[in-house]
């Protein structure tokens, strides 16, 4: 009978495997986001109509690309679960969904916080907060679902089929809502507020971009810590498994 | 043709030219726990095999893989020459189970799941070979009965008849004789052996030691969901085999 | 004619003889529209002027509401006779399975419809088109019993069905919500030419999870 650690393969660095990339990473999404900080406060212009609170926007609108960019990794984990088997891309489709879901709910709160200075109301069901509103509850089922099945494998194959069919939706879900919008106008009447105006100074979409690129990494790094704390959730459980026997 | 007879032999020893079912490393997980490690075996024509253990091993597990039920974690398993994962549907055709529910439908009469059945399998004359299958099972009066309606020995034997429908080369059985009383039980094990000598395959998993002696040929032993041993049926006698049955597993077969 | 259809017919006759018989699922979801319509107007401010722009929104929510309860037995009432498996170890593809239990939903989504529309004119008062109606009707049942049946199998494999199938369903569903509801607000306003681009929606959703829940059916049932 194989020792334990024979059993588990257990790599050396199980935890630390490719440490050097992850604290680069870290160290470049840490300089980013100070540097895009500093931007939005320093070098963004000053939006004439909205003032301050418009620079929410370099907030909410790299949110916004990331919350659907983090479900686009979910199908792209799913595919790949059902067609491999292995276990690590369900670990990447659980951690996408869990930093997906922040990412949504931020997006929904700076648009809430966006929403009342400049309109004087929390919520409005503008096209593209409603279809993200949507995009939140699909992320939430797939956490109820994940949680209501205990055999992991069991949930990792019906979390993909549901990773899958979600995603299909995604591009559905904002047509219609945004063709409902069209013709029927909310009643608070808003200028949709993620475009960029034509003449928008070059500083807006600079700034827009390097919190784009900031975003995107913020993303990466959170990625790359979750699935090494599930791969370590799930060595947990084969060992404490083991041990039970 | 049997390989029987021939003293003790590594489990894997049946001519696999003429093997119907050969299942090859099988191993099954749910979640953390291994309920199947490893386990090979094979059957060939007339052969009547039992499946021996304790509760827990891994029996039903098994027979559920063999059946096409469960897919197994790892390990390849082909029917009649057919790869059982790559063509599901040829495979499943030849496959027949008596599990431990019925799988009849309580609210449909017994003709009507024969029915049902029959069509699924695409199975020929069927008319003709519903009642061919209720003579044997002793059901031609209970045709048009619901089958929750009817007793548990009559809807064991309904379940048989189901199983048999499509002339499926290999038989597997999950403890058919719980619930059947003693002629109930003999009757099913009369059926069961003529099957096997007509060069189909039986798989029974039983605690009972009668039906192991006076049916099989092979006995194969699994203990916490790996294959112990294999034993032949016609040497050891009932107590030389309960005795070995005991050192494998440390329990005690079921004789009565 | 071929295997796939004759399966799929086979065990389409095996649900609705079932149904025929134990009368389970069928006058469940008729009684349960039937009170969801009352109840809007106990819970809403239902007057005549108010019916037209309002009144596809009832109407479906209660055609969802009682589908949902159908859809919530189809694969529990198999899992609980242990029949699935008896499907699943026979040479059915399972895509059939799908498309049998679709088909299975779709009949009741319909017949459940072709009553609570009568019901639904008679309490609100409100004159339709009977035929442009019961058309986006059934395009919305289409999806509804597509998503539904996907789901349900899903949903049935884990400890919470109840909860988890409308929970998984309605966010999905949201694009026939729309869609059923504009095209209904257009029919009854006796305006159905405009109505071509809600249809499309509908068509092309219906469509589209039909396929897919066709070719992801064998993952959600595989064990």
């Amino acid at each position: 009978m194989a020792t334990i650690r024979q059993e588990m393969a257990l790599p050396a660095a199980a935890a630390g495997r490719g440490s050097a990339l992850t604290t680069i990473l870290t160290a470049a999404t840490v300089l980013l986001t100070v540097v895009s900080l500093g931007m939005i406060v320093f070098y963004a212009p000053m939006e004439r109509v909205q003032g301050v609170v418009q620079r929410i926007y370099y907030f909410h609108v790299p949110m916004a690309w990331v919350a659907y960019l983090a479900f686009l990794v979910v199908l792209v984990a799913s595919v790949m679960y059902l067609w491999k088997r292995d276990m690590k891309w369900d670990r990447v489709a659980r951690a996408s969904v869990e930093v997906g879901v922040v990412f949504t709910t931020m997006v929904l709160i700076t648009g809430m916080l966006w929403g009342k200075p400049i309109w004087n109301t929390y919520w409005t069901w503008d096209a593209r907060l409603t279809s993200t509103l949507v995009l939140w509850f699909i992320y939430v089922a797939y956490i109820m679902l994940r949680s209501y099945t205990p055999d992991v494998e069991r949930g990792a194959r019906l979390g993909a089929v549901l990773g899958i069919v979600g995603f299909i939706d995604v591009p559905i879900i904002h047509f219609s809502v945004t063709w409902w919008r069209t013709l029927h106008p909310a009643a608070v009447v808003a200028p949709t507020l993620e475009r960029t105006t034509p003449n928008a100074p070059p500083q807006t979409v600079i700034t827009l971009l390097v919190c784009l690129l900031t975003m995107t990494l913020v993303y990466a790094t959170f990625m790359v810590y979750r699935t090494g704390l599930e791969r370590l959730r799930d060595q947990n459980r084969e060992l404490e498994q083991l041990a039970g026997r | 043709m049997t390989d029987a007879s021939t003293g003790t032999t590594p489990p894997t020893a049946s001519p696999l030219d003429t093997a119907i079912l050969r299942a090859e490393h099988l191993t099954r997980r749910y979640g953390d726990a291994v309920a199947l490690r490893d386990v090979s075996l094979s059957l060939a024509p007339g052969d009547c095999v039992a499946l021996l253990g304790p509760n827990g091993a891994g029996k039903t597990t098994l027979i559920r893989v063999l059946a096409t039920s469960l897919r197994p974690s790892q390990g390849a398993l082909t029917v009649g020459g057919v790869d059982a994962v790559r063509q599901p549907a040829r495979a499943r055709s030849q496959l027949g189970l008596v599990g431990h529910q019925t799988l009849l439908y309580g609210d449909l009469t017994v003709h009507e799941n024969l029915r049902l059945y029959g069509q699924l399998y695409g199975v020929p004359d069927l008319a003709a070979r519903i009642a061919e299958v209720l003579h044997a099972a002793g059901l031609e009066n209970r045709r048009d009965a619901l089958v929750r309606t009817l007793s548990r020995g009559m809807q064991q034997r309904a379940a048989v008849a189901r199983a048999i429908l499509h002339h499926p080369r290999v038989l597997l059985l999950d403890e058919p004789e719980t619930g059947l009383d003693d002629a109930s039980q003999t009757g099913l094990r009369e059926l069961l052996r003529e099957w096997a000598a007509d060069g189909r395959a039986v798989l029974v998993s039983s605690h009972r030691l009668e039906w192991v002696q006076e049916m099989a040929n092979r006995a194969i032993v699994l203990r916490e969901g790996q294959l112990v041993d294999e034993l032949q049926m016609q040497s050891p006698s009932p107590t030389r085999l309960a005795t070995r049955y005991r050192e494998l597993v440390g329990t005690y077969l079921a004789t009565r | 004619m071929p295997p796939f259809a004759r399966q799929v017919l086979v065990l389409l006759e095996k649900d609705l003889r079932l149904e025929l018989r134990t009368k389970d699922a069928l006058s469940a979801m008729l009684v349960f529209a039937f009170l969801v319509l009352v109840t809007f107007n106990f819970a809403l401010d239902l007057r005549p002027e108010l019916m037209s722009t309002v009144g596809p929104g009832v109407l479906w929510i209660a055609v969802v509401f009682g589908a949902t309860l159908g859809l919530g037995r189809t694969f529990a009432s198999e899992r609980e006779q242990g029949t699935l498996e008896g499907l699943l170890i026979a040479p059915v593809d399972r895509s059939v399975l799908f498309i049998a239990k679709f088909l299975t939903n779709l009949v009741f989504m319909v017949v459940m419809e072709l009553v609570s529309l009568p019901l639904f004119v008679l309490l609100f008062n409100v004159p339709v088109q009977p035929l442009p109606v019961m058309g986006i009707l059934l395009l919305g049942a289409i999806g509804l019993s597509a998503v539904g049946v996907l789901f349900s199998a899903v949903a049935g494999n884990t400890r919470a069905r109840e909860v988890m199938l409308p929970v998984l369903m309605f966010p999905v569903i949201v694009p026939i919500l729309i869609g059923v509801v504009q095209a209904m607000g257009l029919a009854i306003g006796n305006d159905s030419a405009r109505d071509m681009p809600w249809v499309s929606l509908l068509i092309a959703f219906d469509g589209i999870y039909l396929a897919a829940g066709a070719i992801v059916f064998e993952y959600v049932l595989e064990e």
